[in-house]
């Protein structure tokens, strides 16, 4: 083949036996200021104290605590509160009325999504329900809850079920479905049946899913159970956190009802990044299955 | 080698005719389908797309009846999915991603209540081992390459001692350095333990490679077009191969 006529570009091959050898460092050690800056918890907790240091100069500015105390006063409330047992005594009312709730919410949702993988009637039934009853907020229900159930822990509770169930319910049946055929075929491959082929392979493999929606329904309760409370807090002589922060309203206690507000925060801190951190942690990331 | 018991075939496929309902329409996947497969058997479903292959290997499993004909193993109708007939699917999210490797084998065991306990677990690392990923018995499936996913598949399908494994293109999703790797390693397994394997494929040099005898099927709806025997592994590689992959080229797309 005549080379002129080619339409490569015929080049020589390159080949080198040497290396450079005074190339840069590989790997160089970060700045400590760079090292710290990386930790999304550092950078997390500035922003706190930067708040923190707003909120305090602009309650002296203000020097009104009636009207808006300040962060200092807030926090000397707060362990005031927390020393005498105030706020334990309200918080194990709130978190126990909610556990109540929370379980059986928990279990009607079991129920209600084994119905429904079970046949197209169920599925359309928990379909009807979840659509005509997620919308609807669960204060709404409270006059009817007070009607039924009357001024205490009762009618806290079924507002309660009612704003976990549906989140729980409707979560949980979309990652039954959506649970792989093969991983359903693998399944009744050892003879798995009915219940069992629920329990040992369905359950596990929609579990992100349910535990979003674990997530999701324990967000809902929490709120609903505060402004529940906040309507009549008082049950058989107690009361919650809800409660607490109304009392201390109409006592003009303001840094008190910050204070309320602030472990209201906190629990809902502590749930959200410790207990569900670490059951995600444990479960679905140990897994790979993170949806 | 000519014991009277050897004489029955293992797994009998009768007539088989399969039927499956898409959102319009009713299809014949395959129709009056027999084949008879013996104890040591590695035989091959080989056919293009669409002649059914898979859907007579679900049918295989116990996952969906024949509208005509049976399907028996050891002379007793295959009603249902059960852990005397392992499958292999081609897809990686067969393993349970929630258990580790040995706890998947050994889940299979305990689950099918074909064994427990201690002789589970050594069941399970015997077959691990097998297949050569004893190293990563605790890791979890997401991470495994593809060819360790197929392989612990294997080795759960082999632990649970099936009287026929049901492989539906096990090796299709993956790269072809891999698959031919795990073809040598299934061989090898094979002369280790003479299990009995149903293959299901759409390449013809994996069904020689792989196969003692091979079931061509033709396409819409799938039908038996011819009965093969494969090669030694001495002539896979000369011109027998050459002259076996032109045949059975020519029988399933001559027309």
């Amino acid at each position: 083949m005549n080379v002129s006529t080619s339409p490569l570009h015929i080049r020589p091959e390159i080949i080198r036996d040497q290396q450079a050898t005074d190339v840069p460092a590989v790997e160089k050690a970060l700045t400590p200021f760079e090292r710290i800056y990386r930790i999304g918890f550092v950078r997390k907790a500035a922003l706190l104290i930067a708040l923190a240091v707003i909120w305090e100069t602009y309650g002296r500015w203000l020097g009104n605590p009636l009207l808006f105390p300040t962060f200092t006063a807030t926090i000397e409330a707060f362990w005031e509160n927390l020393a005498n047992g105030v706020i334990p005594a309200r918080a194990l009312s709130s978190i126990q009325t909610l556990l109540i709730g929370y379980g059986i919410g928990i279990a009607l949702a079991s129920i209600l999504t084994t119905v429904a993988i079970g046949s197209q009637i169920g599925t359309d039934l928990l379909e009807t329900l979840t659509s005509m009853f997620n919308p609807l907020p669960a204060i709404a229900l409270l006059p009817l809850a007070l009607i039924w159930f009357g001024l205490g822990q009762g009618s806290v509770i079924f507002v309660l079920v009612h704003s976990v169930l549906w989140a729980i319910a409707l979560n949980t049946h979309s990652g039954f479905r959506s649970v792989s055929n093969t991983l359903r075929m693998v399944g009744m491959n050892y003879n798995l049946r009915g219940l069992r082929l629920v329990g040992k392979i369905l359950i596990p493999a929609a579990f992100p899913s349910i535990l979003t929606g674990l997530k999701v329904g324990w967000a809902f309760a929490w709120r609903t159970l505060i402004a529940a409370e906040l309507v009549f807090g008082v049950s058989s002589g107690s009361g919650g956190l809800g409660w607490f922060i109304f009392e201390n309203r109409n006592q003009l206690e303001t840094a008190n009802v910050f204070a309320g507000l602030f472990t209201v925060i906190m629990i809902g801190l502590f749930v959200e990044n410790v207990i569900f951190a670490a059951i995600e942690r444990n479960t679905v990331q140990r897994w790979g299955m993170q949806s | 080698m000519t014991l009277p018991a050897q004489s029955a075939p293992l797994l009998d496929v009768d007539g088989v005719t399969l039927q499956y309902k898409t959102r319009d329409a009713l299809v014949t996947a395959t129709y009056r389908v027999s084949f008879e497969v013996h104890r040591s058997d590695r035989f091959i479903l080989l056919g293009p797309s669409g002649c059914g292959k898979s859907t007579l290997l679900k049918a295989i499993g116990g996952y969906m009846s024949p509208v005509e004909g049976a399907i028996r193993l050891k002379g007793r109708e295959v009603k249902a999915p059960g852990p005397d007939r392992m499958m292999v699917f081609q897809e990686f999210d067969q393993l349970l991603p929630w258990k580790s490797v040995i706890e998947n084998v050994v889940f299979a065991l305990e689950a099918s209540g074909r064994s427990s306990g201690r002789e589970a677990m050594d069941k399970a690392r015997h077959y691990v081992d097998m297949v050569g990923l004893s190293k990563f018995a605790d890791s979890y499936p997401h991470t495994l390459s593809g060819g360790m996913k197929q392989r612990v598949a294997i080795a759960r399908g082999m632990a649970m001692e099936p009287d026929v494994l049901l492989m539906d293109e096990p090796f299709a999703a993956l790269d072809a350095l891999t698959r031919r790797k795990m073809q040598d390693e299934l061989l090898q397994l094979w002369e280790d333990t003479k299990f009995t394997v149903l293959f299901v494929t759409h390449s013809i040099e994996e069904a020689i490679r792989c196969g003692t005898r091979i079931l061509l099927l033709s396409p819409h709806p799938g039908q038996v077009r011819a009965e093969l025997n494969s090669l030694t592994a001495e002539e896979v590689g000369t011109a027998s191969q050459v002259a076996l992959e032109a045949r059975i080229n020519d029988m399933l797309f001559a027309h």
